[in-house]
């Protein structure tokens, strides 16, 4: 690969390259050694990145119209609507990026659960992971609150409430964060400038993500440790770059197809009803992407409790490369969790059903089940999984499963010279 | 077993979204041809033309349309009045306007930059007019009531008498669709109550059905230009990721023969 390594040829080109490596930098990104089975689930970070990047321009355009104020707020995004030039277009990009965002992460991340991503030496990676994930919740959350709808108004009087629960300094916290008595204008306006905020600390944090990744290199469908570069490797260019811009043009069209035709269906019809403090909604459910998260906090009786839960959802996946006791990272070769791992995927699936339906009755004992099973998946079922469970055979290579063709239907056809874990 | 579970949370998922949406509206919604729906839905001119005419003659007298200007009638997508006929409609309102170089409130007759005369000064007249009612303000209606034109639709159409055992307060009417099923409104159309000018006969589906369109004109107006425009990107979108496709298969086969 070295043959194509690009050096400055210009005068000021090698002088500026000697103060600051920049144009070299691009033969690291370009050559930069990927496995060369990634499948399509290794498409993703490529599509969060578009997807960040869409956010914040469009996002950009928006402020430029936006007012954030109590009384305009409404009014604003109504005129983006209708008189900005393409105002429909922007803000349907952006209300719809914040859910094909979450989408995308959440396929990421469930990537990472079924091939052992965030195991050694990668857990540094799936931390600053994690801190992203949980800043994307609170820009999409302030975002939310922008349009000063009702789910607006009273989603943000429910979340903010959440932090009364504290003991002794709860309801000061609260006031502290409203800047007065109720969410108001005050609230409104740090909202907005924290909405602003966020993203370039997400965009910040993604560099380190991705620096992190380019230490120990990508994990693979296989999950084994891997020679770089050898057989096993592709450089990033042209081979992954055009991959991923294929699987992004794909996801694009998904993307094009909910802005297009039905941009109003992941929204909650109530946020077209300017926000009310004297009129509670029937029914206040967050975004879809938070839904699991309010199932949790809602199927605890005790509002301090429920907080609790809901955190430690979200803080026990840092503490998940640990949790895993497993040597191998693959579930491809790990035949008991590869079933806990769909079990979790459907328990996710339910929680975040039930996190959209009134919290009584049938509802709400699903809701406890589910929220019982998310920790014991991860606090009883993964260390104990890795200490009992008999995994098949990993090969030594990447290329020879795919010379034995086939890799993921039937991986478990064991091989003399496998190595043994 | 394995598939089994992938196939399961699959379904489970894709039904767990049709029944969010659907769910709490135990009344099944009226449904009508809406010339809007779909891909290539465009709005049927004659029909806003209508809906105009019936929100203006049935409608405005309690209801807002507070984000709506007199151009926006004549402008593409819409209605599609002339601009005389837009200017004209402008003209019949008196428009509060002002200070004036005395340093007084005045009206005049509107122009095509105003945005459409409010029924009410403020919220509270709105409300003693109406028995305590606010009457929302039609702009965004359809996209601000879960199931959307169709719930507008079948809350027009779904008055009747209560059912046995439910009392109702005076200025209360019972309808069918409307959440809970009470409603302050009366029974807003009826057979014959518009003339329309182009002979349509006026039966109370069909001004429903004209104002409904007509408000989710309203509600969105870009909605031919989303509709039109999707499909351009949508399929270019598609032919650009072909090419991409073919692209990737060459590249890729630069490898996977060298293996």
């Amino acid at each position: 690969m070295s043959e194509h390594e690009y050096q400055p040829k210009s005068k000021f080109g090698k002088w500026f390259n000697d103060r600051l490596p920049l144009l070299t930098l691009t033969n690291h990104l370009t050559d930069y050694p990927t496995p060369k089975n990634l499948n399509y689930w290794w498409t993703f970070g490529g599509i969060l990145t578009f997807c960040l990047i869409t956010q914040i321009i469009t996002g950009l355009v928006l402020a430029m119209h936006y007012i954030a104020h109590a009384d305009m707020a409404f009014n604003s995004v109504e005129h983006i609507m209708r008189d900005v030039n393409y105002g429909w277009l922007i803000r349907y990009i952006h209300a719809n990026g914040a859910s094909m965002f979450f989408l995308a992460v959440y396929i990421h991340i469930f990537r990472s659960l079924f091939y052992g991503s965030y195991k050694s030496p990668r857990e540094i990676i799936w931390i600053l992971g994690i801190i992203i994930y949980v800043l994307m919740m609170a820009a999409a959350f302030m975002g939310y609150v922008l349009p000063w709808g009702q789910m607006s108004f009273w989603g943000a009087t429910v979340i903010t409430n959440l932090f009364s629960a504290i003991p002794l300094v709860g309801e000061g916290i609260v006031t502290w964060l409203w800047g007065g008595y109720s969410v108001d204008n005050p609230t409104l306006t740090r909202f907005f400038t924290l909405h602003y905020l966020i993203p370039f600390l997400i965009l910040g944090l993604v560099v380190l993500h991705i620096w992190a990744l380019h230490i120990p290199g990508n994990n693979n469908p296989v999950g084994i440790d891997i020679k770089k570069p050898s057989k096993d490797t592709v450089s990033f260019h042209p081979y992954i770059v055009i991959k991923d811009l294929f699987a992004l043009l794909i996801f694009t069209i998904l993307f094009a197809a909910f802005v297009f035709y039905s941009p109003n269906v992941l929204g909650h019809a109530d946020n077209y009803i300017e926000a009310n403090p004297m009129v509670t909604p029937a029914h206040i459910v967050p975004e879809w992407y938070l839904l699991p998260f309010y199932a949790i906090l809602r199927s605890v009786p005790d509002k301090l409790m429920g907080v609790i839960a809901m955190l430690s959802a979200i803080f026990i996946l840092v503490a998940l490369p640990w949790l895993d006791t497993s040597k191998v990272r693959s579930a491809v070769f790990r035949p008991l969790y590869k079933q806990f791992y769909w079990i979790l995927v459907a328990d996710v699936l339910i929680l975040g059903y039930v996190g959209a339906m009134p919290a009584e009755g049938l509802y709400l004992l699903i809701a406890r089940i589910g929220t019982a099973y998310y920790f014991a998946h991860f606090l009883i079922i993964l260390p104990i999984l890795g200490k009992i469970e008999k995994t098949t055979p990993l090969p030594l290579s990447i290329t020879e499963p795919i010379l034995g063709g086939a890799l993921n239907a039937e991986p478990a056809r064991s091989k003399e010279n496998s190595q043994n874990l | 077993m394995l598939k089994f579970v992938k196939y399961f949370s699959l379904i489970f998922f894709l039904i767990s979204c049709n029944i969010v949406s659907s769910a709490e509206n135990a009344e099944k919604l009226l449904k009508t041809d809406w010339t809007f729906k779909g891909p290539f839905g465009k709005f049927d001119r004659a029909s806003l033309q209508r809906g105009y005419q019936v929100y203006q003659e049935v409608c405005a007298s309690c209801h807002s349309l507070k984000y709506m200007s007199y151009r926006n009638l004549s402008e593409e997508g819409g209605p599609e009045f002339s601009v005389q006929e837009a200017k004209a409609i402008a003209a019949n309102f008196e428009i509060p306007d002002g200070p004036n170089s005395d340093g007084e409130m005045f009206t005049r007759p509107g122009r095509l930059s105003d945005k459409f005369a409010m029924p009410y000064a403020n919220e509270q007249e709105a409300k003693v007019a109406n028995g305590g009612a606010y009457p929302p303000d039609m702009s965004v209606l359809v996209k601000a009531r879960k199931g959307g034109v169709d719930y507008i639709y079948s809350v027009l159409l779904g008055y009747e008498e209560p059912p046995q055992g439910i009392k109702l307060d005076d200025g209360v009417y019972y309808n069918k669709y409307m959440y809970g099923n009470k409603i302050k409104m009366p029974a807003p159309l009826s057979d014959g109550l518009v003339e329309y000018a182009d002979g349509t006969s006026a039966t109370e589906k069909q001004m429903a059905k004209d104002v409904v369109s007509f408000l989710m004109w309203t509600a969105e107006p870009h909605l031919e230009q989303r509709h039109k425009i999707g499909f351009r990107a949508i399929v270019y979108l598609i032919i650009l990721s072909i090419l991409v496709y073919f692209s990737m298969k060459k590249i890729w086969s630069r490898i996977e023969t060298e293996v």
